[in-house]
């Protein structure tokens, strides 16, 4: 009897409402690619008003009215595109598809686990983060529009409907949809750890687990000790917005020419909360981008990852600094330089690690029998964005030059770096490399190699960009660029960074096509296509609903490639020792 | 006997837990550590703000004297139907459960007295900084009151059916620690409140 016959369930049991953590992981990611859609559609809106500031545009004025007006783009609107941009990019696109989608699809997996630890609770969450993207996207059907306060939130541009016209119901909006994200992330997160430590099969000790699981592990950690921090500094917001409190507000407003009865609140407060989450939350979708690059380094590269204990180690030295770094987003706010500096030091002192994963990375790479797979193309593309990105970040980390850069798009060139292509390209050689576990179908090569290129051609240039255009002094969400005669020299670059993105954004297409048109008529998969080690590719592609018949027993570490110079050139992890002579005989 | 086998025999399996483990307490661990960092982040956030010049605290209604008293008896209360069931007394657990149960709602009830004393008072949540404080770490604390709650009450119907013993009472006991966890949270907050 198969598995699937074992398992016939009613359409909405099997696709919609399913506690299998496989189609829970499925539906993030595709929740994910829809949500993306959106988020790049605005960033195309940026670009063309960056690109051609004063350009009369009837065409998107006819297609987007409650956005241009006669043929010009509102510049209200415009903030709430950069601040949409933003939050769904991180939050809805990334944290969906990075840690809810290949975290859901991939860790009982890769633990020799049936199922996650609460299924249902699974499904819950999944549940729950789908009413969140409704009410992201609502916001910008409601009166003044959506959130316009950046992607940060501050107070007071955040806490008074009447500062800003995107502060209205839009910016309500986007608090009860991120506590409905918070709520569903922390149930994920909730689930990972537990199904992480208390599900693995037999013989798979914690260093015998794949990187991809140690990333996944200790995001999930940094989320449930760093997200309720944001939870409380959104409903003391709400508060002060909705309930006439002064946590944030301080004395002495005036907004249109009256004095607001606010008082003694300080906004400094609620960043400070803000990133103490939002600090880890980088780290939470950076790492597990990085750890799907060490497996599919190790895959397509034939060797094992060099240093696996030392990689865990970093990933944890990681971890705990970045939950103590938080200030260094805030320099600028006036803070002591006594903290500053701390903040400086410790900021800094995470290069350390992360320089042990990425020489990590490099040295897997020694003597590599290579095979450039999109996936493996996109995996070493990402170690170099996270040389480029952390160079970025050691300037900004260090509060003397912080002082200049910040608020500059040498910031933004450098987040784009390490949460835009890190991460997405970790994506995209997640779904190169499982899309045969998932779908049971190969992805098409040749398209994935051309998706490859466009994009990384498009991102490499237009992000490395715009450090030169922070450089020249040119400020992140300004309108028209051509407002400050002093960046003159350098703002011509808007026009051929819109122009590389646009290539980006083309190669997403290809990437859909791809990706759609695979899952219906690639080649059928086989169990194993890649020759690779981990538990996942010893069940059927696509894997059966509890994924074995028998859970697997592990015998060894998840990176034995070409150890011992046999035929196969790897041992997979259920492969047993071999037995001495004497037993053999 | 096949060669495989002897050599699995021989060569035991790696020294890692075999059989999965019940995932229930480090789920519940997860839970506490999560609200635990709320709570901090409150902390923090009232650690500043009563740095401010117009940080007045305000007389709090003597009633939650009472309900502190409440909450401590009602974590006794529960942790007597715990070492009941360990002993195997499930007519005797169910009842102490049962009275935890009452005592939370007690609780509530008193809280939801006190904050009726303060707006008979004229004050209100945003009357002063103490009071948006008061007013919003009680409800919080109160939401994940209901919780525990929740927790009790379906404790208390397994242990009606009967599924509940001296040796598979798990649920229970995790149900008693997140109990004391929130018993504990507001002694916390009225310390806090109070002594700050």
């Amino acid at each position: 009897m198969s598995a699937e016959a074992v398992h016939a369930e009613s359409f909405i049991r099997r696709y919609l409402f399913s506690t299998d953590h496989k189609t829970i992981g499925k539906q993030y990611l595709l929740t994910a690619f829809f949500m993306g859609l959106f988020a790049v559609g605005w960033s195309i809106l940026i670009r063309i008003q960056l690109a051609w500031p004063h350009a009369n545009l009837p065409l998107l004025s006819r297609l987007f009215p409650g956005l241009y007006q006669d043929g010009v783009l509102l510049p209200e609107r415009y903030l709430s595109l950069v601040t949409m941009h933003g939050t769904v990019m991180v939050f809805f696109v990334i944290s969906f598809a990075l840690v809810s989608g290949f975290g859901n699809f991939i860790i009982p997996l890769h633990i020799g686990a049936r199922d996650m630890a609460y299924p249902v609770l699974n499904m819950l969450s999944y549940w729950t983060a789908v009413p969140a993207c409704i009410l992201m996207i609502a916001s910008f059907f409601v009166p003044d529009g959506a959130a316009a306060a950046g992607w940060t939130a501050y107070p007071p541009l955040s806490a008074l409907p009447q500062a800003v016209p995107g502060s209205g119901w839009g910016q309500t909006l986007w608090l009860l949809g991120m506590a409905l994200f918070i709520a569903s992330f922390t149930m994920g997160s909730l689930n990972f750890v537990t199904t992480i430590l208390n599900l693995r099969t037999k013989g798979m000790s914690m260093f015998r687990m794949p990187l991809t699981v140690w990333t996944l592990f200790i995001s999930s950690v940094l989320g449930i000790l760093a997200f309720p921090a944001l939870t409380a500094a959104a409903i003391m917001l709400l508060l002060d917005r909705h309930g006439g409190t002064s946590f944030f507000l301080p004395s002495g407003l005036v907004v249109g020419g009256q004095v607001l009865e606010h008082s003694g609140g300080t906004p400094l407060l609620f960043q400070h909360l803000f990133w103490f989450l939002g600090h880890p939350e980088v780290y939470i979708l950076v790492l597990p981008a990085i750890g799907i690059a060490f497996d599919v380094v190790a895959v397509f590269g034939r060797r094992p990852v060099f240093g696996y204990r030392t990689s865990i180690w970093a990933l944890l030295v990681i971890g705990v600094l970045s939950m103590i770094v938080w200030g260094h987003h805030m320099f600028t706010s006036g803070m002591n330089p006594y903290l500053g500096e701390y903040f400086s030091v410790a900021t800094v002192a995470i290069t350390v690690p992360f320089a042990v994963l990425g020489m990590n990375l490099i040295a897997s790479l020694w003597r590599a029998e290579i095979r450039l797979h999109p996936a493996m193309l996109f995996a070493l593309a990402m170690i170099a964005a996270i040389g480029l990105g952390g160079l970025g970040g050691l300037w900004l980390g260090t509060a003397s030059s912080d002082m200049y850069l910040h608020d500059s798009y040498f910031v933004v060139g450098h987040f784009h770096f390490m949460i835009g292509v890190v991460t997405a390209f970790g994506i995209f050689a997640g779904t190169y490399y499982w899309f045969p576990k998932m779908f049971g179908r190969m992805i098409d090569q040749r398209l994935g190699k051309i998706h490859f290129w466009a994009t990384s051609v498009g991102v490499f240039f237009a992000f490395i960009a715009m450090h030169f255009l922070g450089l020249g002094g040119v400020l992140r969400r300004t309108y028209d660029p051509t407002a400050y005669e002093y960046t003159a020299s350098v703002t011509w670059l808007n026009l051929p960074i819109s122009i590389a993105l646009f290539l980006a954004a083309a190669a997403q297409v290809v990437f859909l096509v791809n990706f759609f048109w695979s899952m219906f008529r690639g080649q059928k998969a086989e169990a194993n296509p890649w020759e690779a080690a981990t538990l996942e590719w010893t069940t059927p592609s696509p894997a059966p609903h509890l994924n074995w018949r028998e859970l697997p027993s592990v015998f060894r570490g998840p990176y034995e490639y070409r150890t011992d110079g046999r035929a196969a050139g790897y041992r997979s992890q259920v492969v047993p020792d071999e037995p001495p002579a004497e037993v053999r005989a | 006997m096949t060669v495989g086998s002897m050599a699995l025999e021989r060569f035991p399996m790696p020294p890692r837990p075999a059989e999965a483990r019940p995932p229930y307490a480090m789920g519940l661990v997860a839970i506490i550590a999560s609200v635990t960092m709320l709570f901090v982040a409150f902390t923090a956030a009232l650690l500043i703000r009563r740095t401010a010049p117009d940080w007045v605290p305000i007389d709090l209604p003597g009633i939650l004297w009472w309900n502190t008293g409440v909450i401590l008896a009602s974590s006794l209360t529960m942790e007597f139907s715990r070492r009941a069931i360990r002993r195997g007394a499930t007519a005797l657990a169910e009842r102490w459960t049962a009275g935890a149960f009452g005592l939370g709602v007690v609780f509530l009830g008193g809280q939801t007295a006190a904050w009726l004393v303060l707006v008979e008072k004229g004050v209100f949540l945003p009357s002063s900084p103490y009071a948006s404080f008061f007013y919003l770490l009680s409800a919080v604390h109160g939401c994940h009151l209901i919780g525990g709650l929740v927790a009790l009450g379906w404790c208390w119907r397994k242990l009606r059916a009967g599924a509940y013993g001296a040796f598979g009472h798990r649920g229970l006991g995790h149900a008693a620690i997140y109990w004391h966890f929130v018993g504990g949270l507001w002694l916390y907050v009225f310390f806090m409140l109070g002594a700050l």
